[in-house]
């Protein structure tokens, strides 16, 4: 059985990031969004409210999205994250990004990787299907440009697998 | 946020022993805890961290009706078939709260014992009786929107925020409680409390106690049922009313009514004796009318949120209206049928 940890100290903590493994010893007041960007130096990840109101840290954590900056770091140990760093492969932009852009789905972009973060977070959940599932299951996302519209028309075209098929694994 | 000790529990033994002392909070979800520790409401000395105890089954009782874990996500509660197919009224409650990104993480038992989001609650430079007993109360007089009009008292008006228990309090469910003294069940409707002069406590949780499960009884109502949420946007905010609404109907007749309030009141808002009034008769618009009237008995505006008094009113009548009618709200197309 495993053995309770008691600590007043600093925690070492393994998070498999965007494929790549971290181990970090970090106060256990740490979250996941202040590791992620102060300390991994992953500042794609924004921090909008830091109360869970704006969902511009939405990250993914084992293929479910959550709000990193509502989430210690150390209770994550051994998870999988992945963040907007870890969507474009081999110089390939990834097909989130791709509709964003061509549905002119942001104007600041300071939402944008919540958004797109959220968006696989939806896919991979299975519950979206028509505009207005997609709208209200992308509503912990705010965008204060308002480009709301164009964002659910970048959601719904790769959902609806205009582009290419994208469906991730959730562990 | 203030730096506290933590603790992994691996066991309910750790877990309970860990949380034996005072200034010691449980952490499952986190979706409320640590926003309010970063607001300083919450100055946990230790944290005693739940994550790895397991309790996320959600399995079927043997006597009937249906145990959801205390540490399952309100997002897989809502979507599991069980749920879903078992007890909609449920699954509507829970979608209609949150975004997709809270409902992953926050646990159920986390649902239960979230603080309220009175602003006078997260705002430590006001009073808060709440907050700081015997220091006063920031919203009597005060910005009073979120506030609650129904079983406040001269210390305390604030509402509990959750949606999930909104329903929970319809269905009747049960809460399961473990402590270092053994185990114990608290019928839901005993479970949060009114303010009276200890708003301090929202609940009958006592310390050092850990939910371990909500156990909901076999009778699930799953024709005639509604949960109706009104609020400042179509999604992503706190109820200013919202209404838990099951009726069962036999040769056009109601044999059994259950309607909950949330947004009103310091808990969930039932009256069986209101309820008492609705069995035997005809499910409509005139009656739904009369029993909204009985249920809103005694509420109070306080400036900011008498609205919510007709609004309740037209609520009740339009959700016992969907659930009679077999036409639930939906909780993504959000036009009110």
């Amino acid at each position: 059985m495993a053995v309770s940890l008691h600590t007043t100290n600093d925690v070492e903590t393994t998070l498999r990031v965007n494929d790549v493994e971290h181990t970090v010893s970090i106060p256990p007041w740490v979250t996941l969004l202040d590791l992620l960007r102060e300390r991994l130096h992953l500042t794609g990840t924004k921090k909008g409210c830091d109360h869970g109101q704006c969902g511009a840290c939405t990250v993914l954590v084992d293929g479910r999205r959550i709000n990193s900056c509502l989430k210690l770091a150390v209770t994550l140990d051994g998870a999988d994250i992945k963040t907007i760093e870890g969507f474009e492969q081999d110089g390939e932009l990834h097909p989130l990004q791709r509709a964003f852009i061509e549905s002119d789905a942001l104007q600041c972009g300071y939402c944008t990787p919540g958004q797109i973060c959220s968006a696989q977070g939806l896919i991979n959940e299975g519950r979206a299907g028509t505009r207005e599932e997609i709208r209200e299951l992308m509503s912990g996302n705010l965008c204060r440009c308002g480009a709301y519209t164009n964002i659910a028309d970048a959601v719904e075209t790769v959902l609806h697998n205009k582009r290419q098929p994208m469906r991730e694994a959730a562990e | 946020m203030i730096p506290f000790d933590y603790v992994r529990a691996a066991s309910m033994d750790d877990a309970l022993q860990a949380g034996a002392e005072p200034g010691v909070r449980f952490l499952a979800g986190g979706t409320n805890l640590i926003d309010l520790m970063k607001e300083m409401v919450e100055r946990p000395r230790r944290v005693v961290d739940l994550g790895r105890l397991g309790l996320d089954q959600i399995e079927p009782l043997a006597e009937g009706g249906l145990r959801l874990g205390a540490l399952a996500a309100n997002a897989d509660t809502a979507y599991h078939p069980d749920v879903e197919r078992g007890y909609p009224l449920l699954a509507s409650a829970i979608l209609a709260g949150a975004s997709p990104q809270l409902r992953n993480a926050a646990t159920n038992g986390g649902n239960l014992n979230q603080r309220t989001r009175c602003l006078y609650f997260y705002d430590v430079a006001t009073p808060c009786n709440k907050r700081e007993p015997g220091s006063g109360c920031g919203a009597i007089g005060g910005v009073t929107r979120n506030n609650a009009i129904l079983g406040t008292s001269e210390a305390c008006i604030a509402t509990h925020p959750s949606d999930m228990c909104v329903a929970l309090a319809a269905l009747d469910a049960t809460v399961q409680v473990v402590s270092s003294g053994g185990a114990r069940s608290i019928a839901f409707s005993d479970y949060h409390r009114l303010p009276g002069d200890q708003p301090e406590k929202d609940n009958t949780l006592q310390p050092g106690e850990i939910v371990t499960s909500i156990d909901l009884p076999a009778e699930q109502f799953r024709d005639n049922y509604s949960y109706l949420k009104l609020r400042d946007r179509l999604s992503y905010a706190f109820a200013l009313v919202s209404v838990a609404a099951a009726l069962s109907l036999k040769d056009g007749r109601i044999s059994d009514a259950r309607v909950a309030l949330g947004g009103v009141a310091h808990k969930p808002w039932r009256r069986r004796d209101a309820e008492q009034t609705l069995i035997g008769g005809e499910a409509t618009p005139e009656a739904f009318a009369a029993f909204a009237k009985r249920l809103l008995e005694g509420a109070v505006g306080h400036g900011g949120n008498d609205f919510k008094i007709e609004l309740a009113e037209r609520a009740i009548v339009r959700a016992l209206t969907q659930a009679a009618n077999g036409t639930p709200q939906s909780q993504s197309h959000k036009k009110i049928a």
